[in-house]
């Protein structure tokens, strides 16, 4: 039987049990990253440049030394020299060399017996700057006299005679574009911006490192991925990564923007500063807005040509998108490759380019590049769906891509499920609800790749036949009961029978972060392997007791038992029976599984929003929301119906509030959560869901993964339903009440 | 700076400690009585998830200082269990409902959602909505979180 036929008949898959980590997560146990003390610890603060872009002179830090509990002090001259490549971007970000880059760089870090003495010395640290043009906005950042931010680091793509800030040239696309648009009926240009935004964890940045005189050292630290903060630490520090154990704590969220490093090497340097002693580093908020994340800030060109009937014949983008002043930041290429991810379009030509700006360097958040681009194709598809009066989800069903179309970015599609999931949002009772005056419905949709990467598993049964799984993928949202689920229902035991751990990375090979929504599939994946391999161990183990063949045992229900009336009349041998004698049958049973898992299943969502605008505030109220999205096999339902609903609040939180503010003098204007305004449980309604469920052939249950599509659709959707319910198109994000009264008095 | 000597109770319990004036309660609760549980997010009363109960208010603990501790009686998120351990309808609620999914807004919500309760034993969805509105959370959209509330809620007037 073909795995992608598996429908249903599970006995534990699709159930809703208690996650394990639930009790600890309830009660204040659970150890976050800023929970945890050593002995002899110190406390940590860094200095952060207030300017935009300023050359460092002078540091002078005798004041601050000369305080009492003063232990340590860092700046770039205590990092190694010589770096190259993204090591080198990673070091230049955690501390700044010649000259800071953006406003919030940090110059210099501090160790103190106490926080509070740590955060006095940093006041006392003198730095001398020169302060330098700048420039924060991504097309002014390409005007030719805008400032130059890093001469020479251009790559050869760039066309020549561009500003230098320009880094990077991206071009792709298939079929005769000219023709395409010269058959169309309706051919549609506008020119789009998003602002950017934080993923807004509310977990801070916090870490405990210690490192040692020998090279040595260990770091506790709250991330998606504690090999690449190994990896990182060790290249910025110049220490060998397999001398750095790093175990993960309980994570407060990420969504992309902890897989990366930020200030992880500032507590190792002042340990090893301060004779060894471990130091704590606790991010405040302002210094996770200024210093950490965001997004990339977009602007962006479509234009697509279409048929009377909605047939969409060719289109063509242009993304300008700034990741910050480092290189290779910005998710222009994934923002080109989903812009029309979703259709079969016969030519199609994307161009990108990826520009610096004194902003900080941008991390992945939540499918880097996907809203951006959601934004700019699927407002400009709803534009030419009104002029053409043509419902907005039978074009996207029109155009839809399916199993076997050759995607927009180049590989054909497997089977995948974004027809069912517009056909799921038709049917959905939302579509039939009455809209009064002033209320308006969007709808978009969106593509995410998903993600295998680097997995590394391993599985033991215990002696009284539990099973114990590690996992290298911090569990954000629930994981750990999904592998559960999983493992517990591939063996035929019971869910409470398996435990699921997150372990450091003294304890298995490398291990991906939990990103591109690769925990469920890929740990889940390799789980399942690594399963196999054990029930293949424990049906030996009853052959060679029964006296019989291997292939003559199979495994049912938990059991091993013997596959057939030929192979002998043996009662079914249990795992605990297995386990309780495995020490005089050959010893432990475990089973490891290390792959760069293939088979990753593509994902896609439709979302239906209805909006109230108030004519005399501009104020967008979200009066319904819908999330449709194929997650293959759900295989923990309630935390998959959490990851559509947790994204489509970020996204409607991209839509409305939040956005990055610079000032004329390229300081972040605000950096505190009450300015940079996340959705509040009074802005939402309930969120409503349906889990299309189109089985990937690349995983044992059909997995897909769920958690970034979601994100991407309400930027649009909320665009489109505003246009709906007034009359007036804001291409640029956020729609805040200002900008909206004032597009519905010049509509 | 000299440290300033604060007797108080904390989830029944007498707790002393010496703080700095410039600490606040959230700090103290942390770092030198040990329960972390209460969380910080923003220090700035923006987030919630600092949120304790203070004589049986509800308050941001980061907006507290340590020493206005002294003579008054706290509730954290560490005594929301009963003493034998068994979990607050809320907690159990949350746990069931999967209103959490990293967690780290969670003991700040509970706190927040067990004043709501107290005052209000039959919130309507807007209600809760509103009152929790200080405290944030950027992994769920809120919607298991407020189904749970109203579960637990619809429990605890049962058993009423
Ligand atoms: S930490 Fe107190 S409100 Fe955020
Ligand atoms: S569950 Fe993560 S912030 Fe609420």
């Amino acid at each position: 039987m073909p795995k992608d036929e598996l429908k249903g008949g599970f006995r534990l898959i699709g159930t809703r049990p208690n996650r394990p980590d639930g009790l600890d997560k309830v009660t204040g146990r659970a150890r976050y990253g800023a929970d945890i003390v050593a002995a002899n610890m110190l406390h940590a603060a860094v200095v952060r440049s207030p300017h935009a872009h300023a050359r460092i002179k002078k540091i002078d830090a005798s004041r601050a030394l000369a305080l009492e509990g003063v232990k340590a002090v860092v700046t770039r001259a205590d990092f190694p020299t010589g770096l190259t490549g993204e090591d080198w971007n990673l070091q230049e970000n955690t501390i700044a060399g010649d000259t800071a880059l953006y406003d919030g760089h940090a110059v210099a870090a501090v160790a103190a017996t106490s926080a509070l003495v740590a955060q006095d010395a940093a006041r006392l640290i003198e730095v001398e700057y020169e302060i330098l043009p700048h420039v924060t906005d991504v097309d002014a950042a390409m005007a030719p006299d805008a400032p130059v931010i890093r001469a020479g680091y251009a790559d050869h793509s760039v066309p020549e005679g561009m500003h230098p800030n320009v880094v990077r040239y991206i071009d792709f696309g298939h079929g005769d574009t000219e023709a395409g648009f010269a058959a169309a009926d309706l051919i549609r240009e506008h020119t789009y911006k998003t602002e950017a935004t934080h993923q807004g964890y509310i977990e801070p940045h916090a870490c405990l490192g210690q490192l040692g005189a020998d090279g040595r050292g260990e770091m506790w630290v709250c991330t998606q991925g504690h090999w690449y903060i190994r990896r990182m630490c060790a290249a910025v520090l110049g220490i060998d990564a397999a001398n750095l154990r790093v175990t993960p704590s309980e994570i407060g969220g990420g969504f992309g923007g902890k897989t990366t490093i930020f200030m992880e090497p500032l507590a190792l340097a002042l340990s090893r500063k301060a004779g060894g002693r471990p130091v704590k580093l606790v991010m405040s908020r302002a210094e996770v807005l200024r210093a950490t994340g965001p997004t990339a800030s977009a602007s962006m060109d479509v234009k697509i040509g279409m048929k009377k009937d909605g047939t969409i014949t060719a289109a063509a983008v242009n993304f300008r998108m700034q990741g910050g002043a480092f290189i290779g930041m910005s998710p222009v290429t994934e923002a080109l490759q989903c812009a029309f991810a979703c259709y079969d379009i016969p030519a199609l030509m994307h161009e990108g380019y990826e520009v610096l700006a004194n902003r900080p360097k941008a991390a992945a958040y939540r499918a880097p590049g996907a809203p951006m681009a959601a934004f700019a194709v699927e407002s400009l598809l709803d534009e030419m769906c009104r002029e053409l009066a043509l419902d907005p989800l039978r074009v996207r069903l029109k155009n839809a891509a399916k199993e076997g179309t050759k995607s927009s970015y180049g590989p054909s599609y497997n089977r995948i499920g974004f027809v069912e999931t517009l056909e799921a949002a038709l049917a959905h009772p939302n579509l039939a609800a009455p809209l009064g005056p002033n209320q308006g419905r969007g709808v978009a949709s969106a593509f995410w790749f998903n993600h295998g990467g680097e997995t590394s598993v391993s599985l033991a049964i215990g002696e009284d036949g539990t099973v114990q799984v590690s996992v290298g993928t911090p569990d954000i949202g629930g994981s750990r009961a999904s592998i559960a689920l999983m493992v517990a229902e591939r063996i035929g035991i019971e869910y409470d029978a398996v435990r699921v751990n997150v372990v450091e990375t003294g304890a298995l090979g490398v291990n991906e972060p939990t990103h591109g929504s690769r925990a469920t599939f890929a740990s889940g994946k390799a789980a399942v392997e690594a399963a196999e391999q054990a029930i293949a161990e424990m049906c030996r183990r009853a052959a060679a007791e029964w006296g019989i063949d291997a292939e003559a045992v199979e495994w049912v229900d938990g059991a091993a038992c013997p596959a057939g009336p030929n192979a002998g009349k043996f009662p079914p041998m249990t795992i605990a029976e297995i386990g309780a004698k495995m020490g005089g049958t050959g010893g432990p049973i475990s089973g490891h599984h290390e792959s760069v898992p293939g088979g990753v299943g593509a994902s896609f969502g439709t979302h239906v929003v209805d909006v109230e605008v108030d004519p005399a505030t501009g104020k967008t109220t979200v009066l319904r929301y819908l999330v449709v999205q194929d997650a293959g096999r759900a295989i923990h339902p309630a935390y998959v119906e959490g990851q559509y609903q947790g994204g489509a609040a970020q996204g409607i939180g991209w839509a409305l509030n939040e956005e990055y503010v610079y000032g004329a003098d390229g300081r972040l204007q605000n950096p505190v959560f009450l300015d940079y305004r996340i959705p509040v449980a009074s802005d939402l309604p309930m969120i409503d869901t349906v889990i299309v469920e189109v089985p990937n052939p690349g995983h044992p249950y059909g997995v897909r993964g769920v958690g970034e599509t979601g994100i991407a659709p309400p930027l649009p959707a909320i665009a489109n339903a505003v246009a709906a319910a007034t009359g007036a198109r804001l291409r640029s994000l956020p729609i805040s009440p200002p900008k909206l009264l004032a597009a519905m008095k010049h509509k | 700076m000299t440290k300033i000597h604060v007797t108080t109770t904390v989830n029944g319990e007498t707790a002393e400690f010496l703080t700095d004036p410039r600490e606040t309660l959230l700090d103290v609760l942390r770092n030198q009585l040990g329960l972390t549980g209460s969380k910080e997010g923003c220090g700035t009363g923006d987030c919630g998830a600092c949120s304790v109960l203070v004589d049986g208010v509800l308050v941001s603990s980061c907006l507290v200082l340590g020493v206005e501790a002294q003579g008054k009686t706290i509730e954290t998120i560490e005594g929301m269990a009963d003493p034998k351990g068994d979990l607050h309808p809320l907690q159990r609620k949350f746990i069931e409902h999967a209103a959490l999914q990293c967690g780290f807004c969670t003991p700040g919500v509970l706190v927040a959602a067990k004043a709501l309760l107290a005052q209000n034993p039959d919130p309507t969805e807007t209600e809760i909505r509103y009152w929790l509105a200080g405290n944030l959370c950027r992994c769920t959209g809120y919607d298991k979180i407020v189904r749970a509330v109203q579960d637990a809620a619809a429990e605890m007037r049962g058993a009423a």
